[in-house]
């Protein structure tokens, strides 16, 4: 009964009871929502706010107020970047990704190097990288996006492959398992959840505390970049600022899954399950017909109440 | 073994980790009056103070709750609230003197309300600080876009005159600066001050020696919630009509301004005068930007670069050896 009970409160149970919920609740508002078709394009656009929160996951695992602003202007970034590459023909699609994944791990490497050498707190390294990058990008496409994706990257990502379901959900299913075998089987994993929990004690236990965080900001460069390249494919033009909207939900993503934003405990299935949670709320509040800042309200409110369920931090006293 | 170290001395920059923004802050000031001859001007000045007060409001507000290790990220959305609701006030009951005095006190008790929620959900309740601000900055930017959907509406000629003015021969704008100084000034030397650092520095210590940590949370989130309407009304000064996107940017800027001043975001380390610094070294980087003439699609990087450099800089040197 005990283990039931905690198996209940883990916030991956949580999580998916919420997206059933939701998923009900959709359907009765709105019949029609919970169709095969409609929850196929909530996973895809679930997928890529799922993989830029892969790499928020980690810099927020890695704990010392970990957090990354900058990974909504690089999924930007990214995208602008490999469309101009890539300009439709998919003989450049190898040339995009080789330049746009080293162009964006070496934009982490430098925030990482903030955050460890510099020790500029995190939130306000990556607000001023995200400067930086979105300054970079104005200078780069003068105000006017130009770019188109590869007719071989907008078919993997957007075509059924499996049971309906298109390229990107196995992509991101495939970015799901690498991230929990590496958290949970590698020494680098370990050592992730060692510096979250504690770094004072994992230094003096011989992990590699600055080379690891710089690291984990890398990877969450890396991750914003992959989204960029997803983002490219599912949308096929460039757009001005498309991947801003991914910088705030990507976090809440993280925490509706159950990863401390102290750092050193969670996962990333837990946040898989938050980024679909995040997805339904927002497309549920977008069929129901009420005004923007009704949407708004209740989003925030609906927020404040997952908060209640289980986001809630430990008591002082005992 | 802390006994050993040197011991800070009064003006090392331990103990005064907002000297880097001063330096930083003259730099600035240096190049902006080669670049424009007319900086050091009165009137010249002035307008800079008052461009740059909204978010120097904004960021003394948050720097009480930073001391406490917590975060306001709701604080534009406040300022963007209470200046809709304050430009919807007056302009619906006529602009008369009574309206104006209802709009002015309505938006601070509507500061200090948003505050108080903030602070029952963080320290009551015991939410994350950052994703349950950001969920309440949501909620209150809805009410902001429910009041006034789009920028608009007009506040009477008496409401801005009187910002832009002076009094006993000082603009107004200083006086509220001069004001701001010498509440912190005041708050500093209170028990809640020290409390409000020991929660930061450590709450279950500070638990334990029986300070009310909730109370002095709430305490610092109503203070960032009344400074951010302050800002709200600033701006009902400045642009003298409401819109409910205006304070969108303030949040994340105001934070970058504590920073820059020298306060710690793990709490207890830093005070106001840094931010009100930090606050007009954004906006004089914005000024010099404006000034060098730079092409229009430089700006934003150079921007970043130059912010990245100050907070480089200005961590690096209140770190010293202390770390």
């Amino acid at each position: 009964m005990g283990r039931f009970v905690a198996l209940l409160k883990r916030p991956l149970t949580v999580a998916i009871a919420a997206i059933l919920v939701l998923l009900a609740g959709g359907e009765l508002l709105s019949p029609g929502f919970a169709s095969p078709r409609q929850i196929v394009t909530l996973l895809t656009i679930a997928a890529l706010l799922g993989v830029v929160a892969a790499g928020q996951n980690l810099v927020i695992l890695g704990g010392r107020e970990g957090i990354d602003l900058s990974v909504g202007g690089i999924v930007s970034f990214a995208a602008f970047l490999a469309g101009n590459i890539m300009r439709q023909s998919d003989a450049n699609i190898l040339q995009a990704l080789a330049v746009v994944f080293g162009a964006t791990f070496m934009i982490g490497t430098v925030t990482g190097l903030g955050v460890t050498l510099l020790r500029i707190p995190p939130l306000v390294m990556t607000l001023g990288m995200l400067g930086v990058v979105q300054g970079g990008l104005v200078l780069l496409t003068r105000g006017v996006p130009s770019g188109r994706a590869a007719p071989l990257l907008s078919r993997v990502v957007s075509d059924p492959v499996l049971f309906g379901l298109p390229g990107i959900v196995f992509i991101w299913i495939g970015v799901g398992i690498a991230l929990t075998l590496v958290l949970r089987r590698t020494a680098f994993g370990f050592n992730v959840y060692a510096i979250g929990a504690n770094e004072g004690a994992a230094t003096l236990a011989g992990v590699p505390a600055r080379r690891t965080r710089m690291l984990l900001f890398a990877l969450s460069g890396f991750f914003s970049g992959l989204t960029g390249v997803l983002l490219l494919g599912y949308t096929e033009y460039v757009f001005v600022g498309a991947g801003d909207q991914y910088m705030l939900p990507s976090i809440i993503a993280v925490v509706i899954g159950g990863t401390s934003l102290a750092g050193g405990n969670g996962g990333y299935s837990g946040t898989m399950a938050g980024a679909i949670v995040l997805i339904l709320l927002q497309s549920i509040l977008t069929t129901l017909n009420i005004p923007p800042f009704g949407r708004q309200i209740i989003f925030g409110v609906t927020l404040l109440a997952l908060m209640l369920l289980y986001g809630r931090q430990r008591r002082l006293r005992g | 073994m802390p006994a050993l170290e040197k011991r800070p001395t009064r003006w090392s920059p331990q103990r005064r980790p907002f000297l880097m923004a001063v330096v930083v802050f003259l730099v600035l000031c240096a190049v902006n009056a080669l670049l424009q001859p007319t900086f050091l001007r009165f009137g010249v000045a002035v307008s800079n103070v008052s461009a740059f007060l909204p978010m120097a409001l904004v960021a003394v507000g948050q720097t009480y709750v930073v001391l406490a290790s917590d975060i306001d990220l709701s604080a534009g959305a406040i300022v963007s609230l209470v200046n809709v609701a304050v430009v919807s006030i007056v302009d619906g009951m006529g602009g008369s003197a009574a309206s104006i005095a209802l709009g002015l006190a309505t938006g601070v008790a509507l500061g200090f309300l948003c505050g108080a929620f903030n602070g029952f959900c963080v320290a009551v309740l015991r939410f994350q600080p950052i994703v349950t601000t950001f969920a309440t900055g949501i909620i209150f930017s809805g009410f902001a876009l429910w009041i006034l959907p789009e920028a608009g509406k007009q506040v009477p000629a008496a409401v801005y005159k009187a910002y832009a003015g002076a009094v006993v021969a000082v603009p107004t704008i200083l006086w509220m600066l001069a004001a701001v100084i010498a509440f912190a000034a005041f708050l500093a030397r209170t028990a809640f001050y020290q409390a409000l650092r020991a929660t930061g520095g450590n709450i279950q210590a500070a638990y334990q020696t029986g300070i009310p940590v909730a109370r002095v949370r709430i305490g610092a989130y109503v203070i960032s919630g009344a400074f951010a309407s302050l800002a709200g009304l600033a701006l009902v000064g400045e642009t003298a009509s409401g819109d409910p996107l205006i304070g969108g940017a303030l949040t994340l800027s105001s934070v970058t301004a504590v920073v820059l001043g020298g306060t710690a975001l793990s709490g207890c380390v830093g005070g106001v005068a840094g931010s009100i610094l930090g606050a007009f070294i954004l906006g004089m980087i914005n000024n010099v930007i404006f000034f060098a003439q730079l092409p229009f699609e430089w700006q934003g990087l150079i921007q970043g670069v130059i912010i990245l450099m100050a907070l480089a800089g200005g961590v690096a040197m209140a770190r010293g050896k202390a770390s």
